[in-house]
């Protein structure tokens, strides 16, 4: 059951990203990408990762798309769209080199050995919960990292508002 | 069942259509974009591998969030500033610094 339903959203999140590269319009564009963004959530869920799930959604399908669709839309261009996809001289470049990097992932997942089934996360998330089995060790071990990531969102902020802002 | 090997494969999937977006496109948007896409097939591998390794993989996620969240506000200041100087986000016109 579980396995079907991963193979559902995995046919939507590929069918989804493909389409988002491929539509003139950029707001189209942005809408395929939560598409694929909302569906890469229901396989996180799968895989164990609830909390993961929920920040993904809030995060990217919310804040990141948004802020998107807010740039679209600020500099107008939703409409009258100049096509902006290459020639085909460069899909025979670009698509090659993306069936290269394929290989290379099916090459590098087949030369592995194929590893023992085990499910170390079920165990733990059960006698954690969902969050504290990832907020624990967030800020025991990773405390550090913690403080870096905070420092970095308020100068990535600063920055922002600087870059945007007009000259005078 | 832990679904290790389609996980991978999917995410490997994705990373390459992000890279095809990025080459063939000429709307900086829709490249930005796609770099979002690669970070998220990034992002599925680690979750995916940390069922066998750790909970660490999941705390990676959140890092690589953050610093992608950065990254989309930041990258989207600069597509705004060039679009006043240049009027376009089309990469065709952001001739300065080529030949």
């Amino acid at each position: 059951m579980s396995q079907l339903v991963f193979y559902l959203f995995a046919v939507l999140a590929v069918a989804s990203s493909v389409l988002m590269i491929t539509r003139k319009n950029p707001v189209y564009s942005a809408m395929f990408l939560v598409l694929t963004l909302f569906s890469l959530a229901a396989i996180y869920v799968l895989l164990n990762a609830h909390f993961l799930a929920a920040l993904q959604v809030v995060v990217y399908a919310g804040a990141i798309m948004v802020l998107f669709l807010f740039v679209i839309m600020l500099l107008n261009l939703g409409h009258d769209v100049e096509p902006d996809v290459r020639p085909l001289i460069a899909w025979v470049f670009g698509g090659g080199l993306g069936l290269v990097l394929l290989a290379e992932v099916v090459v590098a997942l087949r030369s592995t050995e194929a590893v023992a089934d085990i499910d170390l996360l079920s165990v733990w998330f059960q006698e954690k919960g969902a969050v504290a089995g990832v907020a624990e060790p967030l800020f025991r071990t990773q405390l550090v990292a913690v403080e870096v990531a905070g420092l970095l969102l308020l100068v990535a902020m600063v920055g922002a508002v600087v870059l945007a802002k007009r000259k005078s | 069942m832990t679904m290790l090997e389609e996980s991978l494969a999917l995410s490997g999937v994705l990373f390459s259509v992000g890279v095809v977006g990025v080459l063939m496109r000429r709307n900086a948007i829709v490249m930005f974009m796609s770099i979002e896409l690669m970070l998220n097939a990034v992002n599925l591998s680690f979750v995916a591998l940390s069922r066998n390794v750790g909970i660490e993989g999941q705390l990676f996620v959140m890092f690589v969030m953050t610093v992608a969240a950065a990254e989309a506000a930041i990258g989207l200041a600069i597509i705004i500033s060039i679009f006043r100087h240049y009027e376009s986000v089309d990469i065709r016109k952001f001739r300065l610094l080529r030949w």
